[in-house]
């Protein structure tokens, strides 16, 4: 049963084969995708035709590597921009969050409580359409009654990362009121009898305590941003973000420069995924 | 003093309020109100339910909706299924040496963009895929089939998809879980099976809720795996949402479809915490 307990050979056994069994499902797209960005050939499939690494650096008429494919290039740019302002509002609104139900009292918290975690249990699709609705709206508005025509109510930019804040801001939330629930408030009465105002019990002390927290939330932020697609989908304007273009790109038949892409990104997420743990391990 | 705290009070709760009134409430409202206005030719609104009636008088709406409902419970219950003995076996019966390690390659693939998983089953599976690729060197095979675009594959897809929001909770509640009671209950003359349904199973009731509360919800609205592993004619609800908003350009019915959907994946959840006596503020912790 356990490993405690005496276990019978087959048991274990069986056991072990079917977690062997279970990795390889999980790794298996991912080892093809990455093994057929290296492969000879102008279709991401068998047989192999020998190592290459032009799906990354050629500019040949019939093969454009990712690092001079413009297109991608600039989705992944535009990507870039909307995680990094995500993040930063998500990181934010969530700190404050965190420290409104943690340490502030008022009526209808628990109300507020559960409407902040609504966005974790509403699918990505539907707070898509319904800021996009919401935008639109204020946007008939705002023209109707002062003829004024704003450009952040139209599908676009600023809309996506409004769209994708709305949701990680609840798991920042999540996250930094974790850490805070661990905080020993006898620190912060000591500061304040020493004649700190709040602001610097939060600024010198509280915040300082929840760093581990917010930089964990943040890299998290950024990547769920980076990987979104559901509800961006209905908020993008003529700038595709990465995931888009590369779903409009698989959709309609697909080259290798669309593993390249991926070995990229899988390189540079589980970077990112490791270090968090280590940093994450190293601050405990 | 008093007033300081007040002030920090005001500086927390203001765009904790816009946040969540400006981007949650009042877009879910309009969500509603976008449903029951139909417009005619000439671009005048009106209120009206017909939205809501196409939906049940349109075979192909409710059937989709139905279709994307049992889908979703089904892929619930077997990603619990995949899920159970990888968590007990991390937890409870690997050397613990290799626990941190087996952990953290567990979580590693779900970093890696959602998009990029499926395109990876996409070359693996297709007519000129990987595996038709090895079947017919192997003489397995003489022709190559298509293992893309059905029910079976678009299942396995979001089963993959979905499977790190099971296993988790299930890490996480059966690591709580005291080996000392396997123990006596092992000592007491139990089996496997009553142990499972007897201990494990009822420790790991809070784990369970909340895997599958987010793995139903995330599966329910997902979107690129069944557009791009399902079949042409099988579609999916978020699809048939996507075709009125961005195809018909009809906004009005796209809004039903959506608040629909939203209707029962709240219905759903609200029913799982129901039979389980388990709270939303607990599970999602």
């Amino acid at each position: 049963m356990i490993r405690t307990l005496p276990n019978s050979r087959r048991y274990q056994v069986g056991f072990k084969l079917y977690m062997f069994l279970y990795f390889g499902f999980l790794f298996a797209p991912l080892l093809v995708t990455c093994v057929l960005a290296f492969n000879d050939s102008q279709f991401p499939s068998l047989p192999w035709k020998g190592f290459t690494i032009e799906w990354f650096t050629a500019n040949l008429p019939e093969r454009v590597g990712i690092f001079h494919d413009t297109i991608n290039l600039y989705s992944i740019w535009v990507s870039a921009r909307v995680a990094f302002f995500v993040t930063i509002f998500s990181v934010g609104v969530g700190t404050c969050a965190a420290f409104l139900f943690e340490q502030e009292d008022f009526r209808f918290k628990q109300g507020l409580y559960f409407l902040m975690l609504a966005p974790l249990v509403v699918p990505g699709v539907i707070l898509g359409i319904s800021i996009l609705l919401f935008s639109n709206t204020l946007g008939m508005f705002f023209e109707d009654h002062w003829a004024l025509d704003v450009g952040l109510f139209r599908p676009g930019f600023w809309l996506v990362v409004l769209g994708q804040f709305s949701f990680i801001a609840t798991l920042v939330t999540l996250v930094v009121s974790a850490r805070l629930k661990k905080f020993d408030r006898s620190l912060e009465e000591a500061a304040l009898n020493l004649g700190a105002n709040r602001f610097e019990v939060i600024w010198y002390i509280t915040l300082k305590f929840l760093r581990p927290a917010i930089i964990g939330s943040a890299a998290v932020a950024f990547l769920m941003s980076f990987e979104n697609f559901n509800t961006t989908l209905f908020l993008v304007g003529s700038d595709a973000t990465l995931p888009i273009n590369l779903y409009l790109q698989v959709r309609d038949g697909s080259t290798p420069v669309i593993n390249a892409i991926s070995f990229l990104l899988i390189i540079f997420t589980s970077t990112a995924a490791l270090a968090n743990l280590y940093f994450s391990k190293k601050e405990r | 003093m008093k007033r300081g705290i007040r002030w920090a009070f005001v500086i927390f709760i203001t765009p904790v309020l816009l946040w969540l009134f400006l981007l949650i409430v009042l877009p879910h409202i309009d969500l509603l109100i976008m449903s029951f206005r139909i417009e005619d030719d000439v671009g005048n609104s009106t209120w009206s339910v017909s939205n809501y009636l196409n939906f049940f008088n349109e075979p192909i709406y409710w059937l989709t909706f139905t279709r994307t409902a049992v889908y979703s419970i089904l892929v619930t219950s077997l990603t619990f299924i995949v899920a159970l003995p990888v968590a007990f076996f991390i937890t409870k019966v690997v050397d613990v040496r290799y626990q941190g390690f087996l952990t953290m390659l567990l979580l590693l693939p779900f970093w890696v963009s959602e998009l990029v998983r499926v395109y990876g089953w996409m070359i693996l599976l297709r007519e000129s895929g990987v595996i038709n690729h090895f079947l017919l060197k192997t003489g397995l095979l003489r022709q190559p089939i298509e293992m893309l675009y059905n029910d079976v594959t678009m299942v396995m897809g979001l089963v993959y998809t979905s499977m790190l929001f099971m296993v988790v909770p299930l890490i996480s509640v059966l690591d709580s879980l005291d080996d000392s009671l396997i123990e006596a209950a092992y000592d007491l003359g139990a089996n496997m099976g009553s142990i499972l349904v007897k201990i494990i199973i009822p420790h790991s009731m809070p784990g369970i809720v909340s895997g599958s509360i987010v793995v139903f919800m995330l599966t329910l609205g997902n979107y690129l795996t069944p557009n791009l592993m399902g079949g042409k004619n099988s579609l999916w609800f978020t699809e048939q949402i996507y075709n009125q908003f961005i195809a018909s350009f009809n906004w009005n019915q796209g809004s039903a479809f959506g608040f629909l959907l939203l209707l029962l994946s709240s219905l759903v959840i609200w029913a799982g915490l129901k039979l389980t006596g388990q709270k939303l503020s607990k599970v999602v912790k």
